[in-house]
């Protein structure tokens, strides 16, 4: 097949085009496709198009920024203390810097995050073992709890003092672990 | 080199070993995004802190051997020939933008080639395991056993609501992705695809083409994958991912029936045409070279091939790439030289096909 464009070299790129269902087909050579700005899709470059779709994500709140203006500082000058990166820098790059960086611009994190994972906004999979024997612990503290308060509405307070009693010596051990260093 | 050499050597184990349902499932992948504490993110970390994870990962886990996988070995994107770097990306075990945009990036990659860790890509880390066939449940467990395994040696930067933080905040949460490649002619051929791909999409699931977003799919290979990181557990979304596969597995199996039932021997001509181009061609492009590949192995499956192992698309599919022809050839090719090479290597494999087909016979 010979490039359709210079109509002169063998074509070896071919891409198809879908805009609004509608499909064209090119077929090009190297030198031609470099020209036409081709080339990134060689290799299907999906940072490429997800960079771009997540910055104009994050863009699209600029209205709702000059709403809270008032009421907080402009985010665009929000800085990372750890990396530097201000958040205008992160609408722009669609990546965080560093760890620190969620802490940072927590504020405005929630409605991104819904809308990158359907409405939702906090994990609820895997945890380190390093870090997981403060949070079962902390998991484990949050169920007793629960139990406590229908024993009580029960009136069964025999049982209900024992559970109490747990959740002291939880309470206790998570102090001694030094709930810091969360 | 021989070719038969070259040909085992470039083979990993996903590629020529069966796995459930991998009549349609050629491949079950994982990969877990995780970064480490007290360093940036390789957004925009400086060249000091880059080399100092590589070295640690050098130092930790390089020529240690794990499990069943082997041993790992460390590749530095800086040390390798662009071709090499090429055949990686081609057998999906390191990723493009490792490759290309990576000055600091390396990888961990495990002798069976199952296991290749990503370091200084998107995130510090990146833990890939690839099964063959329909295996997401038991990648995930290679994987999380091996995150484990890395975390009993590193502190990964975590946030209790969060979870695994990530720079791109499409990962954050488990890090997880889980993605399976599938051969989907007969919804292909029916047309079917095109009215299922929106639907997957509805359900938070991604369809791309083998080599990544906005490539057609080649070969009737499609890659199906979770978007969401957040909000599910890692048992969750690979459930839902699985249910969707096997509702998929079903779909095409019905389709390939209908097509038995409806064209019958025009199928069977287009196989069988295709076989003829396959090994006869002299000169053959790769979108050629993949469609008839497709055909091929939907002929195989339906027993109208039957000396032909049913891994040749998955092989042939990856062998037949730019980067692979160029390294069997021991140097760049120009483009009409590599349909020739193609062409070569596409007959060559198929008479090995028929050469242990005889010995076969023989004992």
């Amino acid at each position: 097949m010979i490039c359709q464009e210079c109509k002169q070299r063998p074509a070896t790129m071919h891409f198809t085009k879908i805009v609004n269902g509608e499909k064209t087909e090119f077929h090009l050579c190297e030198q031609c496709s470099k020209e036409h700005g081709h080339m990134f899709m060689l290799y299907g470059n999906d940072d490429f198009s997800l960079n771009n779709l997540l910055a104009g994500l994050l863009n699209f709140q600029a209205p709702m920024k000059e709403m809270t203006a008032n009421a907080f500082p402009n985010p665009d000058l929000l800085q990372c203390e750890t990396c530097k990166m201000t958040y205008h820098q992160f609408t722009q790059i669609g990546r965080f810097g560093c760890a620190d960086c969620y802490r940072t611009f927590a504020r405005y994190l929630p409605p991104i995050l819904k809308r990158l994972h359907s409405g939702n906004n906090a994990h609820s999979g895997k945890i380190p073992k390093r870090k997981g024997g403060v949070l079962h612990l902390r998991k484990q503290l949050a169920v007793l709890k629960q139990k406590l308060q229908e024993l009580v509405a029960r009136e069964e307070f025999e049982r209900a003092a024992e559970v109490r009693d747990q959740i002291r010596s939880l309470e206790d051990e998570l102090r001694q672990r030094g709930e810091g260093d969360m | 080199m021989s070719f038969e050499k070259f040909f085992n050597t470039a083979v990993s184990a996903w590629m020529s070993q069966e796995g459930p349902d991998s009549d349609i499932v050629l491949s079950s992948r994982i990969r877990l995004a995780r970064n480490i504490v007290d360093f940036r993110f390789p957004t925009l970390f400086s060249s000091e802190e880059a080399m100092q994870i590589v070295a640690l990962f050098e130092r930790t886990f390089a020529y240690r051997s794990y499990g069943g996988a082997g041993r790992f070995e460390l590749l530095k994107m800086s040390e390798l020939q662009p071709i090499e770097k090429r055949v990686l990306v081609e057998k999906h075990l390191i990723s493009p933008h490792l490759a290309e945009d990576s000055p600091f990036g390396a990888c961990l990659l495990s002798e069976n080639e199952e296991i290749s860790i990503m370091i200084n890509e998107e995130d510090h880390i990146r833990i890939q395991c690839l099964f063959p066939g329909l295996q997401l449940a038991e990648a995930l467990e290679a994987a999380s056993e091996l995150d484990d395994w890395i975390e009993g040696h590193v502190n990964y930067a975590f946030d209790e609501r969060l979870g695994y933080l990530t720079s791109c905040p499409t990962n954050v949460g488990t890090g997880l992705r889980a993605s399976v490649m599938m051969h989907l002619p007969a919804l292909v051929l029916t047309q079917q695809i095109n009215r299922i791909i929106p639907a997957i999409n509805q359900l938070g699931l991604v369809v791309r083409g083998t080599y990544g977003e906005g490539s057609e799919a080649l070969g009737n290979i499609f890659q199906i994958s979770n978007q969401l990181t957040l909000g599910k557990s890692e048992e969750d979304i690979i459930a839902d991912l699985h249910t969707i596969v096997q509702q998929l597995i079903a779909q095409e199996r019905a389709a390939r029936q209908a097509l038995v039932k409806t064209l019958g021997i025009q199928l069977e001509d287009k196989v069988f045409r295709s076989y003829g181009i396959l090994a006869n061609c002299r000169v053959i492009e790769s979108k050629e070279a993949a469609q008839c590949l497709s055909d091929v192995r939907l002929g195989i499956d339906l027993g109208y091939i039957k000396n032909v192992s049913r891994n040749i698309l998955n092989e042939l599919m990856i062998l037949t790439q730019p980067g692979f022809l160029q390294q069997y050839a021991g140097g760049a090719l120009r483009p009409e030289e590599r349909d020739v090479r193609r062409a070569a290597l596409i007959r060559e494999r198929l008479k090995m096909e028929e050469r242990r087909k005889m010995e076969g016979d023989e004992r």
